[in-house]
């Protein structure tokens, strides 16, 4: 992460990371887990499930914070997000 | 199909997999229809309040909304159209130490069950009660009922509708429940928050949640989902503990959203016990 002036407690700040996992037959593709991921994680991909709807990816994998949120706003129980490491600012 | 994102699918299990019954999912809810979102975060409040699960139970009505009972996989029953407040009221009373949640639309709480609703609220029946607001009768096609916006477009106002919306936290409130809260399937957290806090009270607890039905509301007002969920996003002010007559349903001036009313009138049971049970 970058910083105008380095905060003095950078080396013990944690930055969870997240991995989203999404269970493709659910999807129907509403796009919400897309529109409000708050670090923009995820994006359409060009495939399509066996209901012909389009899924979403991790297009940016490495700024999952596991934050969740495309986890509760899905209505489809199709996303998810887990703890991948734990890393330092 | 994109080899980009996963590979052992069929092993992937959701986290809360063991509350819904699996094998009904994909469920029948439209793509972006805010059932689920609202469904969902009232499992994860079952989860959070760490009620007892194994004696918690939920009543549906008729509707799309109604539909949710199906899906959990615990005790629950799918009632009679606008019956889910009796029909909860009877659990309760027959054995008290049920957890009793009302999951059910709007049509069915508030139109067809409207009368069940206020005799519910006044006698303070303990139950948590979910409704979602989708602002029209979904399951039969989209037309007009006592939570449509004024002006708004449905299959049986096609001008717009000339009648005035009922504000469903002051008719709680006038009716005596306990606990009185509103969200949108936006604010999922506060609204996981407000699920968990009226599982775990006593009385009557109402909570409204504004989701979107794109497949009818929607499309009769142009406005997809994304869309309504920006005006949820935009149109919104958080204000706990307003006077709930300030809460009518106007996007104009904007929807106010919050917790409202939070007090210890007696129960049902606690009024029964008190009158009728004389040592
Ligand atoms: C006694 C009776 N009257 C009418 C109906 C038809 N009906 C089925 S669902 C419904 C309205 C449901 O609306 P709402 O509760 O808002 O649920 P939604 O589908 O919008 O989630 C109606 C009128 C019925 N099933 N039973
Ligand atoms: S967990 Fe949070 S940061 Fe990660 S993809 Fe989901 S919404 Fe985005
Ligand atoms: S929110 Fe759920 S259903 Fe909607 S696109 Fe994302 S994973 Fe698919
Ligand atoms: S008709 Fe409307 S309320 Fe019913 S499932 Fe579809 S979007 Fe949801």
């Amino acid at each position: 992460m970058k910083f105008l002036g380095e905060p003095y407690d950078t080396d013990v700040i944690k930055v969870a990371k997240g991995k989203v996992v999404i269970i493709e037959e659910r999807c129907k593709g509403c796009g919400y887990c897309i529109e409000f991921c708050p670090r923009s994680v995820l994006a359409f991909s060009k495939g399509f499930n066996k209901k012909g709807y389009h899924l979403p990816f991790a297009q940016k994998p490495d700024e999952c914070v596991n934050c969740h949120y495309c986890e509760i706003i899905c209505p489809e129980f199709a996303i998810f997000s887990e703890v991948h490491t734990i890393t330092k600012l | 199909m994109a080899a980009d994102i996963q590979a052992s699918q069929s092993e992937i299990v959701h986290p809360l997999d063991h509350l819904i019954r699996t094998d009904r999912i994909p469920h029948i809810w439209c793509p972006g229809c805010g059932i689920g979102t609202v469904f969902s975060a009232c499992l994860k409040a079952m989860i959070s309040s760490r009620i007892d699960l194994e004696k918690t139970c939920m009543v549906s009505g008729i509707g799309c909304t109604g539909r949710a009972a199906g899906y959990l996989n615990l005790d629950s029953f799918h009632t009679t159209h606008g019956r889910a407040i009796p029909f909860a009221t009877g659990l309760k009373l027959a054995n008290p130490e049920l957890n009793v949640i009302v999951f059910s639309g709007d049509g069915d709480l508030f139109a067809i069950g409207g009368n069940h609703f206020i005799h519910g609220a006044r006698r303070n029946v303990d139950m948590t009660v979910i409704c979602v607001n989708n602002f029209i009768y979904g399951m039969t096609g989209g037309q007009v009922g006592a939570t449509t916006p004024v002006k708004a477009k449905t299959t049986t106002t096609p001008v717009g509708n000339p009648d005035a919306p009922f504000n469903l936290p002051l008719l709680a409130w006038a009716s005596g429940a306990n606990y009185v809260a509103r969200w949108t399937m936006l604010h999922i957290r506060k609204l996981t928050a407000c699920i968990e806090k009226a599982l775990t009270r006593k009385g009557f607890s109402f909570i409204e949640v504004l989701a979107p039905c794109p497949t009818n509301y929607g499309r009769k007002n142009k406005e997809n989902s994304l869309e309504t969920l920006r005006l949820y996003r935009d149109k919104t002010i958080i204000k706990n503990n307003v006077d709930p007559s300030e809460l009518d349903m106007d996007f104009e001036k904007g929807i106010i959203l919050g917790e409202f009313v939070s007090r210890e009138r007696p129960t049902c049971i606690e009024n029964y016990d008190r009158t009728c049970r004389i040592p």
